[in-house]
């Protein structure tokens, strides 16, 4: 790695950092921060299959409402460093993303906390009618996440070439390694039952068992299809639910206006 | 201060910069008061453009410090009614605080309800499956594809639902409890947990070749695996326990982190116990 790749994965990390906060361009996710780091490295093929596969891991990972997701940015950034300049391979950079995942996920705790402070030095600023001073206090705390990232990435960069990193990974007994590719078969689940639980909709669930059988028998469809399918299903779905059509409904029952608890057919 | 000021609108310019502003919105995501100070900043050309006096300009700017959390993206419709409601304020001064802060609040809830369902639990998971197939194959379609698709949405998102909070006011409040929302949510539900479903068959790799009984036939050993009997019974069982486990977790505030953890536990022990295999 030379002095301006150094740099770009720092960039890259530091964008990335922020964007996991913003949740905005999506830079974090890992088909996107993967791939940048190979480009930047100059392995765009390995950086692009390195995201897929961390994609689909993450598929479910997102931020509602308080609770905070396992750290993509951080996990992408690093493990594709690890994979490219430090020769291992996709497999070993999918089994080091996940504790990544969750060391980042501490230290975006940890950053959100320290951000308290310049949300009552906005306050402050405030009361003056300040409007840079507000705008600061954003920009700082944005800075923050965005150093959060770039600092351990561009740690793991300076050392990655060595023969440190191979070493201490070479020192990790099969056993584990395999054993970490094994659940990387299965770990997608946790992000599925996020989306699932997220959706708050028990009563929609027969459509969740209709799309796992269809994908499970029907052999050769793939998601296009299985998305067409889905679609329809819910177009259909909307078309008949009497729930839409004031006509039919009763006169007596009351509109369920605004009301987020679990669901508004059961 | 009951008379009628004339206040000018809001220009193009002052829609565009509060677009960009919102786009930061979760820049500096707290504890204490999560997204308030992107809030904050994302009104400033609102605030700027309607009141002139230093202490309004402050008032305002305090009102819009305070608590606020919703789906980033949607956001935006919030962001417009509130600016409507801030040039109401400043015209005539009929509109109090509280009406203001209520209307933000009392939309919070109602639109996460929409926007956590059709944005987290629908678009970014599909496209993000999409892209990453194609990506599985070293394709630069498949990041492509996601980071532009997703973008048109989230940018579609926030440009509309800003004008049309700006241009409705608080006459949006019917929209999101009404039926065409509530459709549009359930739609998305519906689609997103069918994909899931396919997902939980299609994208999980469980290989469990413990061998339960082993005997000579014609001088050949044939063995029967615990996946052919579960093969038998249905293919992708496992992974469907799995996630059911993981949802009742989840429902009892287990960190998705801790979670994950376990999930590397069990493949290791498995592996090692021979009961799961590469």
């Amino acid at each position: 790695m030379n002095a301006m790749q150094f740099i770009l994965v720092i960039l890259v990390a530091l964008v990335c950092g922020m964007a996991s906060v913003l949740d905005e361009r999506q830079f974090h996710r890992p088909l996107v921060a993967c791939t940048l780091i190979g480009l930047v490295l100059g392995d765009l093929h390995t950086g692009i299959i390195l995201g897929g596969q961390l994609e689909l891991i993450a598929l479910g990972w997102m931020n509602v409402g308080a609770a905070m997701a396992p750290d993509s940015a951080l996990a992408s950034t690093i493990s594709a460093i690890i994979v490219i300049v430090g020769h291992q391979s996709i497999g070993e950079g999918i089994a080091i993303a996940i504790p990544l995942a969750a060391a980042g996920q501490v230290l975006t705790i940890f950053v959100r906390t320290i951000t308290v402070f310049f949300q009552h030095q906005a306050d402050h600023f405030a009361a003056n009618a300040n409007f840079r001073g507000v705008e600061w206090c954003h920009i700082g705390g944005l800075l923050l996440q965005g150093l959060r990232v770039a600092i351990p990435t561009g740690a793991v960069a300076a050392i990655a070439g060595t023969s440190l990193v191979s070493q201490w990974l070479d020192a990790i007994p099969p056993v584990i390694t395999h054993g970490l590719q094994v659940s990387g078969g299965f770990i997608v689940v946790v992000g599925y039952a996020m989306v699932i639980n997220m959706m708050k909709a028990r009563a929609l669930m027969p459509f969740f068992f209709i799309g796992f059988t269809l994908a499970t028998f029907m052999s050769g469809i793939n998601l296009v299809g299985l998305g067409i399918l889905g679609a329809c299903a819910a177009v259909v779905y909307v078309q008949l639910n009497p729930d839409f059509h004031d006509a039919i409904k009763a006169p007596t029952a009351a509109t369920n206006v605004g009301s987020d608890d679990d669901d508004v057919l059961g | 201060m009951s008379e009628t000021k004339k206040v000018q609108p809001l220009t193009k310019r002052d829609i565009i910069n509060t677009y960009f502003r919102s786009t930061f919105m979760l820049g500096s995501f707290n504890f204490e008061r999560m997204q308030a100070i992107g809030v904050a900043v994302t009104m400033i050309p609102a605030i700027k453009r309607f009141y002139h006096r230093k202490e309004d300009q402050a008032a305002a700017l305090k009102r819009h410090l305070e608590f606020f959390n919703t789906t980033p993206w949607p956001a935006s419709a919030i962001f417009g009614v509130t600016a409507a409601m801030e040039q109401k304020k400043a015209e005539n001064g009929e509109i109090d605080e509280a009406a203001i802060t209520n209307v933000k609040i009392g939309l919070m809830g109602p639109l996460a309800g929409i926007g956590d369902p059709i944005y987290w639990g629908t678009a970014r998971p599909i496209l993000a499956a999409l892209g990453a197939s194609l990506a599985l194959s070293g394709s630069i379609l498949g990041p492509l594809l996601f980071f532009f698709g997703i973008n048109i949405i989230r940018m579609l998102t926030r440009w509309y639902g800003f004008k049309v909070g700006y241009s409705q006011g608080t006459d949006i409040v019917q929209d999101v409890a009404g039926n065409r929302l509530k459709k549009l949510t359930q739609m998305a539900s519906v689609l997103g947990l069918f994909v899931m479903g396919s997902l939980v068959s299609k994208w999980t790799s469980i290989k469990m070749p413990f061998v339960l009984v082993s005997y000579e036939q014609a001088g050949k050993t044939v063995n029967t695996t615990l996946q052919m009997i579960l093969d038998q019974l249905l293919p992708g069982l496992v992974a469907l326990l799995m996630t059911f486990a993981c949802m009742w977790l989840l429902k009892r505030k287990v960190n998705a982190i801790w979670i994950i953890f376990g999930m590397f536990a069990i493949g290791i022990l498995g592996y090692w116990a021979g009961i799961f295999g590469l």
